[in-house]
């Protein structure tokens, strides 16, 4: 068989890295509706769950059991599980039914039912009830802050960068365990240096993680896994009710609590027992709402690509996104993980949660270059966040972030990097140099920073955490340092956890600090005009990226002294031997140089050039009625001698025209100012003093660049605009002459 | 239905107080540097956790309303004897009577009956 060039190029494409396979019902490879799957069904015997979507409480696994015992409201069950499914569906999508009804209504419903609901909506009806159904109106985002040296240097500053990026939360890790106690430290400080404030956290095995927390060293905590099913579950080292205590344990401290689930993971730990993903991930959002967490990570977060390989995953994992809303949690919707080597891939599949929002778009934005994160990279990294603000402005969509100038940036990076150095002194921590601090502030990954003593940083932080230094000590040796302004934010911070107004559902905390969550920023959507809007601050925030230019100053800079001189009114040439040279109205006089700033003296005299070359004359008029290429050559031939002329606007587009023609037809058209060299020009001298001599003519190679309009379409449009000011209609043609460049001088 | 209560540290400071009896106000850096705060005066106290739950079930969430409640009992229980019982209800690690054990405890020396009903429903499920 013959072998496509076609084929073979897009066997080569980022997309064909990424793996893809059909359904496996068996084995829990598919997103909804496994053969295996229960039928919804319910049964409520005075206020109690005995049987459970087809399953006696006799036959209820440890999931069944604590799902009916606490996740499902017997009130409300037998109503909302004789709706029709797709009647609940439509509840989600319709903007008059608002948000408590669906709300109300879901309470009552089974795993098998949530997932048959779900199932009836396609992608953009998903966007469009997650719109309606997260609990926080405002949107907003998190950050991971890690790197593979865990340089404290670096992760101070990288946490300021993202704070000052707008991240809302900031989340760490390590790649050795032991170095946790350094980690939450260094962005616990980064995360109050510069303008706003954040929550952190830092995913560590649980025990440390509470340790960490009761310390004051961190503020929320995340990483607490639940599984769909019990075997897996218990691989994971819990049960449901473990972690119910859990979260009361971090409630009892004043620490924001947020659960871990996502499809993929039972089948990855193989024990999805033959069940749909969708179902398994909906008996977890289940258990995390049963054991009273006020929300959760989901959205497949380190699996991504598992469900992401099967017919609908995308869908399927907006679809769990949209379930844990549906039970009122809030949801930190994941593009945390590699979603895909396809750039196109990964960012369609970002759409489904960047544009309707949701309370935390990203449960990890790769704050640092994909190579530090220690994560699972980051559906996007450092590397685009240019691409992630010029997003929000495309859309007008608030995806949580704000557009940072440089210096803006250094200045936090300088302040937290130097911080954590005072601090690790104050401490007697194993030193941060100043080489540490002024690498950390440029970086580009830790890649730039000199490498740490490992044995004495690990040492170090276990006597760190053995002394049960804390995060009043922080405060202190912040304060004794003169870095007061970050050691009053720091006990703002923890004066949070006396208030607690942080444990309610989708908090997160503004600068003030001031907590904002589903009680004091409730979702409100119903439709066009309610619901989240855009401020007039905060769009103008969005849209002033520092890559717009004023256009106002586009070509504005003042011209150099005149080309051209107007000699009177421009005459009929009867010299079969001419060629008139017409140009634009602003042509050598407000405007000096084309689009590629060729000055139009080159131009004009490799014009000239190419004309003499083949024997004939130039004379140059300026057309003052139009600065329409096409009309500037028609005029121009009607005065030329020969008539043939060239038409040439001061953008550089140029056009050979014929007395005889239409005025928007032509002998050859250059649309393309970009692709013309002076040598194009040249030649298209020649070219016009050959069809006057009505030889036949090869007209004039130009090159084809597709990404010219793209790249020039602004200027282009300006500098036209500004030749269009220069137009004086009813102004005959004049005749010019061109000024001698040592006339200028 | 509006809630004017909250967020508390904005609506109600004056019904905040940290575990030693200091007011939410007299949280200052200078009393931080002056050393007459201590980190057990950063944790919130049963009653403002109660309060938070009950701002939690007016908005619907009795799950979480129910957690809020229990952490209110936990607020009195120190942090080693938590990290007990969280590792004594994990899988295996338990028998039911242990749990009965920790249950009673609880109930006993830290008047925290949900925290126990929890413990005894989860060896229930054993």
């Amino acid at each position: 068989m013959a072998s496509s060039k076609r084929f073979q190029d897009r066997a080569g494409r980022a997309i064909n890295r990424d793996s893809f396979i059909e359904e496996w019902p068996e084995t829990g490879l598919i997103l909804f509706h496994s053969p295996h799957d229960p039928t919804p069904q319910i049964r409520v015997e005075n206020g109690r769950i005995v049987e459970l979507d087809g399953a006696p409480e006799a036959g209820f696994d440890l999931l069944d059991r604590f799902i009916a015992r606490y996740a499902i409201d017997c009130a409300v069950a037998e109503e909302a599980m004789a709706m029709d499914s797709a009647a609940i569906a439509r509840m989600l999508t319709d903007i008059h039914v608002p948000r408590r009804e669906v709300v109300r209504v879901c309470a009552g419903l089974t795993p098998a039912k949530i997932m048959d609901v779900a199932s009836r909506l396609n992608v953009v009806e998903m966007m469009m009830a997650l719109q309606k159904m997260r609990a926080r109106r405002t949107p907003s985002n998190q950050a991971h802050v890690t790197n593979r040296k865990e340089n404290p240097a670096l992760l101070a500053a990288d946490a300021a960068e993202a704070v000052q990026r707008g991240f809302a939360e900031l989340e760490t890790t390590v790649g050795v365990s032991r170095y946790a106690p350094f980690n939450a430290l260094a962005i616990l400080i980064g995360s109050q240096t510069g303008r706003g404030t954040a929550l952190t956290q830092c995913a560590v095995e649980e025990s440390l993680g509470l340790r960490l927390a009761f310390l004051g060293l961190t503020t929320y905590a995340e990483t607490l896994s639940v599984y769909g099913t019990e075997q897996a579950f218990r691989d994971g080292d819990d049960s449901p009710w473990s972690k119910a205590f859990l979260a009361s344990a971090y409630a009892s401290r004043g620490i924001k609590v947020r659960f871990t689930s996502g499809t993929g993971s039972e089948a990855l730990m193989g024990h999805a027992e033959g069940h749909s993903m969708i179902y398994l991930e909906t008996r977890c959002l289940m258990a995390v709402k049963g054991a009273g967490s006020q929300g959760v990570q989901n959205g497949s977060i380190s699996c991504i690509a598992l469900p992401e390989s099967l017919p609908g995953g995308v869908r399927g994992v907006l679809a769990e996104n949209l379930i844990a809303a549906m039970l009122d949690l809030e949801v930190a919707s994941g593009n945390d993980a590699m979603a895909s080597h396809s750039e196109i891939r990964k960012t369609a599949k970002l759409m489904l949660q960047f544009l309707p929002g949701a309370d935390f778009i990203f449960s990890g934005y790769s704050s640092m270059p994909r190579e530090d994160n220690l994560f699972g990279g980051g559906n996007f990294d450092a590397g685009d966040l240019d691409d992630y603000n010029i997003l929000q402005r495309d859309m007008q969509v608030d995806g949580g972030l704000r557009p940072v100038r440089e210096p803006e940036i250094l200045a936090v990076r300088r302040r937290a990097a130097c911080a954590v150095q005072a601090v690790f002194r104050e401490f007697g921590l194993p030193p941060v140099s100043d080489g540490e601090v002024e690498a950390a502030v440029i970086a580009r990954s830790s890649a730039d920073l000199p490498d740490r003593d490992v044995v004495a940083d690990l040492e170090a932080a276990g006597e760190f955490l053995n002394r049960g230094r804390n995060g009043l000590d922080v405060i202190r040796a912040l304060a004794r340092n003169g870095f007061e302004d970050i050691a009053a934010k720091i006990l703002a911070i923890q004066k949070l956890r006396v208030a607690g107004d942080h444990l309610q559902t989708s908090a997160m905390v503004l600068p003030g600090p001031r907590v904002l969550s589903a009680i004091n920023d409730p979702n409100d959507y119903q439709g066009p005009g309610t619901g989240y809007r855009l401020s007039p601050e905060r769009w103008r925030e969005i849209a002033s990226v520092p890559q717009a230019a004023d256009p106002r100053t586009i070509g504005a800079a003042a011209a150099a002294a005149p080309l051209l001189e107007e000699a009177g009114e421009a005459r009929a040439g009867l010299d079969p031997r001419e060629i008139v040279i017409a140009v634009g109205p602003a042509f050598g006089g407000t405007l000096d140089a084309t689009l590629l700033g060729l000055p139009h003296r080159d131009v004009l005299e490799a014009l000239i050039a190419g004309i003499e070359e083949e024997g004939l004359k130039a004379r140059v008029v300026r057309i003052c009625a139009t600065s329409d290429c096409g009309f500037i050559g028609h005029a121009g031939a009607q005065l030329s001698g020969s008539g043939i002329s060239i038409g040439i606007q001061s953008k550089g587009t140029t056009v050979i025209h014929r007395r005889d023609l239409e005025p928007l037809d032509n002998l050859e058209l250059f649309p393309q100012a970009p692709n013309l060299t002076l040598e194009s020009y040249r030649v298209i001298g020649r070219n016009a003093a050959k069809y006057a001599r009505r030889e036949p003519v090869l007209p004039v190679p130009v090159q084809i660049d597709n990404m010219a309009r793209l790249k020039y379409i602004v200027k282009t449009t300006i500098l036209h605009l500004r030749e269009t000011e220069q137009v004086t209609p009813g102004k005959p043609p004049q005749e010019v002459q061109i000024i001698a460049a040592d006339e200028r001088e | 239905m509006k809630e004017d209560r909250y967020p508390l540290a904005e609506k109600q400071p004056h019904r905040l107080k940290t575990p030693s009896g200091l007011a939410f106000d007299q949280i200052t850096l200078e009393a931080v540097l002056a050393g007459s705060i201590t980190m057990a005066d950063l944790r919130v106290t049963p009653e403002a956790l109660e309060l938070q739950a009950e701002i939690a079930r007016a908005a619907g969430r009795t799950q979480l309303a129910e957690n809020l409640g229990r952490a209110a009992e936990l607020a009195r229980v120190p942090e080693d004897l938590i990290l007990r019982i969280y590792n004594a209800l994990r899988p295996g690690r338990a028998t039911r009577a242990e749990l009965e054990r920790l249950a009673a405890q609880l109930e006993k020396d830290y008047q925290a009956p949900r925290c126990a009903r929890l413990i005894r429903e989860a060896a229930e499920a054993i």
